[in-house]
C-alpha cells in the first residue's frame, strides 16, 4: 500500500504550530527539571518553531538540518545534565530532526489509505502512541532490572555514578556473590534437581493421557479434562494448603513406618507436588498438537504390520514431539518458578531459587536478587525462543502454513 | 452389502454379527483410551484432588475436644449451659480423670490452643492447670469441685464450661462461622465482637481489588490486542515478544522489579523527582498499599488478558467494518456496533481467567501489598504458618475454592476448557 498515497509538502502554517506543540511538551520536562515549567514550555516551543522555520525556508537541506539538530540537542544536554543528559539530548535531537521533516514532507500519510480524513490520521497515530505506552509499561520493569544488577553499591536504585555512565558505578559484584554464596548456590542446585524430575513425570504421564483423551470415543471426556486441568485453575494457596496437610501425613508415614531417609522424602514430596502443577500445561499443549494429527498415518503404519508401540515411537512421537517439548518447557518453568507450594510442602533443605528470592525480598533485601533476576530473564528469553521455534516447526510438520 | 436374499443379521468376516463385532471393537477402543488416561488420572486424584478434599474435611472436623476430654464431654451433656450455674461434681470428677490422662500424654496444651481461638485465656488456663492436675489422684482424692476451682479460677467460670460444651461436637460449623466473622455460642451463631471482624472486609477487598485489576487489564489489553490483530504478521509477531517476554519471565523477577520501581527511593519516584514533577520531600507512596498491589498485578496478569483477546480479534473479518463504513457509519458506530460485539468473547475469556488468577494471588500482594493491599490468600497463609489455626485456614480456603470453582464452571460453559491456548 506504500506507493498508493501521493504525498505532498505541507504548508508552514500547519508544520510550525505542530512542531511548536511537540517542543512545548518536551519543554515541560526540561523546564520542571530546571525549576520553571512555564519557561520550559515557552522556550521549547520557541526553539523548535524557530528551527523548523530556518530549516524549511533558509537551509533547504534535509541531511544537514538533521545533523545540526542532533548536534545542537546533544550539546545542550551535555551542558545541562552530563553524560546522561547528552544521551537524552542526542535522542531528542534525532527525534525532532526526523519529526520536522516527517511533517513538512507529508511522509506521515505515505502508508495510509489516501481517503483518510485528517482526524482519522491523527487518531491513527494517537492510538499507536497509546499502544506504545502500554508496551513500555509491559517491558520497562524487566528492562530496569538489568542495569541495576550491575550496580556497584548495595542499593536497589540508580546511583549518581550510574546515571553519569561512570564505569566506577558498575560492577559484577552481585553476580560474584551469587556464584560464591553457599545459600544461593544450594538453592540453585535444588531448583535444578526438582524442576527436571517433576517435568519428566508430568510430561510422560501427561503425554500418554493426552493421547488417550484425543481418541474418538472417551467416556466422560469433559469431566476427566476438568479434573486434569484443575491444578492450573485452583488458586495455588489452596493447593498448597491441601498439600501441606496431606504431604505432612504421607511424609510422617514414609519416614516413621517405612524408615526412609528424611532428605529423600523431602525431595519426593516437593517433586510430586510440582509434577501435579505442571500437568495441565502438558495436557493443553499436547492435545492442541494432536488436534491436527492425521490419523490415517497410524492406520497406514498398522496396515504395514507395525505394532502399537512401534507405531507410536516411529510415527506419532516424531510428529507430536514439538508439542510435547513445549508442554515440557511450560511444566519446567512452572516448577522452576513455583514458590507457594514449596513454601508449604518443602523444608529448609529443599529451598529453591524462587524461595530464596522470596525470603530475600521479604527480609534482608540484597541486590543479589537483581543479579539472579537478570539470569532468570536471560533463561526465559532462551525458553521463549525455543518454544516459538518449536511451534513453527510443529506447524510446518503438520502442513499448516506457519503464522 | 451382502446378498439381499440372506436372512438374519449381517455377519463380519469371522462369522459374528456385525453389530456385535462393532460394539466389541468400540468397547476395546474406549478401554484403550481409558488405560492411557488412567495413570495420570489416578496420580492427579491421589496427589491433588484427595489433598484438597481432606482440606475441605478439616474445615468442619473438630474431634479434638471429645478426644481429649471424652468423659467430661459425656458428663457435660446433662448440664444446662443456659442456667448460669456451674456444673456439678460428676463433671469435675470426669474432668480430673481426663486431664490427668491428657497431661500424661502431653496433649492438654493442644486442646488449650484450639479453644483459645474461640475464647482468649483458654490456652493459659490449660497450660497453667496442667501441672497441678498431675498432683491429683483421680481414684482417691475426690470430691474434686473445690480442688479444681482452687487450681485455677477459670474452672469456676461458667463461660469456660459453656465454651467447652459448645465446641465438643465432632463436626462443627464453627470454623465457617469464624470465617465470616461470626462465632458459635450456646445461643446459636452470633456476630464476633467489632474488633475481631476483619475477614468479611478482607473477602470484600479481595473481590474489589480483583475486579479493579481485571478492569485495568481490559483497558490496557484491548488497544494492544487490537493493534496486534490488525498489523501485518511480521510486525505483530515482533511486538508479540513484548507481551510474551513478561509472560515467560519468572513471577519473582517481575515482583522484585516492581519493588525496585515503586519504592520511595525507587525508579519511578527518582525519575519524577529528577523531572521536578514531584518534590523530593513529597515522594509518592505507591508501595505497601493497594496501589502497589494493583499496579504490579495488572502488569503480571496483562498477558493472560492479551492472549485470548488477540486470538479472538484475529478471527474478526476486516471487511465487516469496511462494509459498515461504506454504508455511512461513523468511525465510532463502526467500532461500537460492529467490531466491539464481535470481540466480546475475547474480553469474557480473558476477564474470567484474570479474575480467577487474581483472586487467589499470594506472592505479589505479600511483597508489594504491605498491610493494606493483602488478599484473603495472605490470611490463609498466616493461619497456616503463624497462628496455626488450621481449621480456620481450611474454612477460608474452602470458601475461596467455592468462588473459584463457580467461575471455572462459568469459564467452561462460555469458553470451553479445552480451548485454553498457551503461548
Amino acid at each position: 500500500m506504500a506507493a498508493l498515497t501521493p504525498i505532498s509538502r505541507k504548508p508552514l502554517s500547519m508544520v510550525i504550530p505542530a512542531v511548536a506543540a511537540a517542543g512545548a511538551f518536551f519543554g515541560i520536562f526540561v523546564g520542571a527539571g530546571n525549576g520553571s515549567v512555564f519557561l520550559g514550555i515557552i522556550g521549547g516551543a520557541a526553539i523548535l518553531a524557530a528551527l523548523a522555520w530556518v530549516y524549511i525556508t533558509v537551509l533547504k537541506n534535509e541531511r544537514m538540518a538533521r545533523w545540526i539538530t542532533i548536534a545542537l540537542f546533544g550539546v545542550l544536554g551535555l551542558v545541562s545534565g552530563g553524560a546522561m543528559g547528552a544521551v537524552l539530548g542526542l535522542l531528542a535531537g534525532w527525534f525532532f530532526g526526523f519529526f520536522i521533516y516527517w511533517l513538512y514532507e507529508g511522509r506521515y500519510r505515505r502508508k495510509l489509505l489516501p481517503y483518510m480524513t485528517s482526524g482519522q490520521v491523527l487518531w491513527h497515530y494517537g492510538f499507536r502512541v497509546v499502544c506504545g505506552a502500554i508496551f513500555v509499561f509491559l517491558i520497562t520493569p524487566i528492562l530496569v532490572v538489568l542495569p541495576l544488577s550491575f550496580n556497584a553499591e548495595d542499593f536497589f536504585t540508580f546511583t549518581p555514578e550510574m546515571l553519569r555512565l561512570d564505569p566506577e558505578g558498575y560492577s559484577l559484584k552481585h553476580y560474584r556473590d551469587f556464584f560464591n554464596n553457599n545459600e544461593w548456590q544450594r538453592s540453585f542446585k535444588n531448583s535444578l534437581i526438582i524442576a527436571p524430575i517433576a517435568t519428566i513425570i508430568s510430561v510422560s504421564l501427561g503425554t500418554l493421557a493426552a493421547i488417550g483423551l484425543s481418541q474418538s470415543h472417551v467416556p466422560g471426556r469433559r469431566a476427566i479434562m476438568a479434573v486434569l486441568i484443575s491444578p492450573m485453575i485452583v488458586p495455588l494457596i489452596i493447593s498448597a494448603t491441601g498439600m501441606f496437610f496431606f504431604y505432612s501425613d504421607i511424609g510422617r508415614f514414609l519416614e516413621g513406618t517405612l524408615g526412609m531417609n528424611k532428605n529423600f522424602v523431602g525431595y519426593l514430596k516437593v517433586i510430586l507436588a510440582h509434577a501435579v502443577l505442571g500437568i495441565p500445561f502438558v495436557i493443553i499443549t499436547v492435545t492442541a498438537t494432536l488436534v491436527g494429527f492425521d490419523r490415517s498415518l497410524t492406520r497406514a503404519a498398522a496396515n504395514m504390520g507395525a505394532g502399537p508401540v512401534k507405531t507410536f515411537f516411529s510415527i506419532q512421537m516424531p510428529l507430536i514431539l514439538p508439542g510435547v517439548i513445549s508442554g515440557g518447557l511450560f511444566a519446567f518453568i512452572t516448577s522452576f518458578d513455583e514458590v507457594v507450594v514449596i513454601l508449604f510442602v518443602g523444608s529448609a533443605s529443599q529451598k529453591t531459587l524462587p524461595w530464596q528470592m522470596f525470603t530475600g525480598l521479604r527480609e534482608q533485601i540484597s541486590p543479589t536478587i537483581l543479579a539472579v533476576a537478570t539470569i532468570l530473564v536471560v533463561i526465559s528469553i532462551a525458553l521463549l525462543t525455543t518454544v516459538e521455534l518449536l511451534r513453527r516447526r510443529s506447524e510446518r510438520l503438520r502442513g499448516l502454513s506457519p503464522s | 452389502m451382502t446378498d439381499a436374499s440372506q436372512s438374519g443379521p449381517m455377519l463380519a468376516a469371522d462369522g459374528t454379527p456385525l453389530k456385535l463385532s462393532l460394539a466389541r471393537s468400540l468397547r476395546r477402543q474406549k478401554m484403550r483410551a481409558l488405560m492411557l488416561i488412567a495413570p495420570l488420572l489416578v496420580f492427579v486424584l491421589l496427589s491433588f484432588v484427595l489433598p484438597i478434599a481432606s482440606m475441605l474435611f478439616r474445615s468442619v472436623e473438630n474431634s479434638i475436644v471429645s478426644d481429649t476430654l471424652p468423659l467430661t464431654v459425656e458428663a457435660l451433656a446433662e448440664w444446662d449451659e443456659t442456667s448460669g450455674e456451674l456444673p456439678d461434681e460428676p463433671v469435675y470428677d470426669a474432668l480430673t480423670h481426663d486431664m490427668v490422662a491428657a497431661v500424661e500424654a502431653k496433649i492438654h496444651t493442644r486442646l488449650g490452643s484450639r479453644l483459645n481461638y474461640e475464647e482468649t485465656g483458654m490456652s493459659s488456663l490449660f497450660r497453667k492447670s496442667g501441672r497441678q492436675f498431675k498432683k491429683l489422684d483421680p481414684a482417691t482424692d475426690g470430691p474434686f469441685k473445690d480442688k479444681v476451682i482452687d487450681i485455677h479460677d477459670g474452672w469456676g467460670d461458667v463461660e469456660t464450661w459453656r465454651v467447652i460444651k459448645t465446641h465438643s461436637v465432632k463436626i462443627t460449623n464453627g470454623y465457617f462461622l469464624n470465617a465470616v466473622d461470626m462465632r458459635r455460642t450456646p445461643e446459636g451463631a452470633q456476630a464476633q465482637p467489632e474488633d475481631k471482624q476483619i475477614l468479611v472486609k478482607l473477602f470484600g477487598r479481595t473481590l474489589f481489588m480483583s475486579l479493579v485489576i481485571t478492569g485495568t487489564c481490559i483497558l490496557l489489553a484491548y488497544p494492544i490486542s487490537y493493534l496486534l490483530a490488525n498489523l501485518p504478521m511480521r510486525v505483530s509477531n515482533l511486538l508479540m515478544i513484548l507481551v510474551l517476554l513478561p509472560f515467560w519471565t519468572s513471577l519473582l523477577v517481575r515482583t522484585s522489579a516492581w519493588k525496585v520501581m515503586l519504592q520511595q527511593q525507587g525508579v519511578i519516584n527518582d525519575t519524577l523527582v529528577w523531572l521536578g514533577l514531584v518534590a523530593d520531600d513529597a515522594r509518592l507512596v505507591i508501595i505497601n498499599n493497594q496501589i502497589g498491589t494493583i499496579v504490579a498485578m495488572t502488569h503480571i496478569l496483562l498477558p493472560f488478558m492479551v492472549l485470548p483477546m488477540y486470538s479472538v480479534m484475529q478471527t474478526i473479518p476486516p471487511y465487516y467494518t469496511r462494509a459498515a463504513k461504506s454504508m455511512g457509519a461513523t468511525n465510532w458506530t463502526t467500532f461500537w456496533r460492529i467490531y466491539f460485539p464481535q470481540s466480546i468473547p475475547g474480553i469474557g475469556a480473558g476477564s474470567i481467567l484474570v479474575f480467577i488468577l487474581a483472586i487467589g494471588y499470594y506472592i505479589t500482594p505479600e511483597i508489594v501489598g504491605g498491610t493494606k493491599g493483602v488478599f484473603i490468600s495472605n490470611r490463609i497463609a498466616y493461619h497456616i504458618s503463624s497462628s496455626l489455626n488450621w481449621g480456620l485456614a481450611a474454612a477460608l480456603g474452602t470458601i475461596l475454592l467455592a468462588v473459584v470453582l463457580l467461575l471455572y464452571w462459568v469459564y467452561d460453559k462460555i469458553v470451553g476448557i479445552d480451548n485454553v491456548k498457551l503461548g
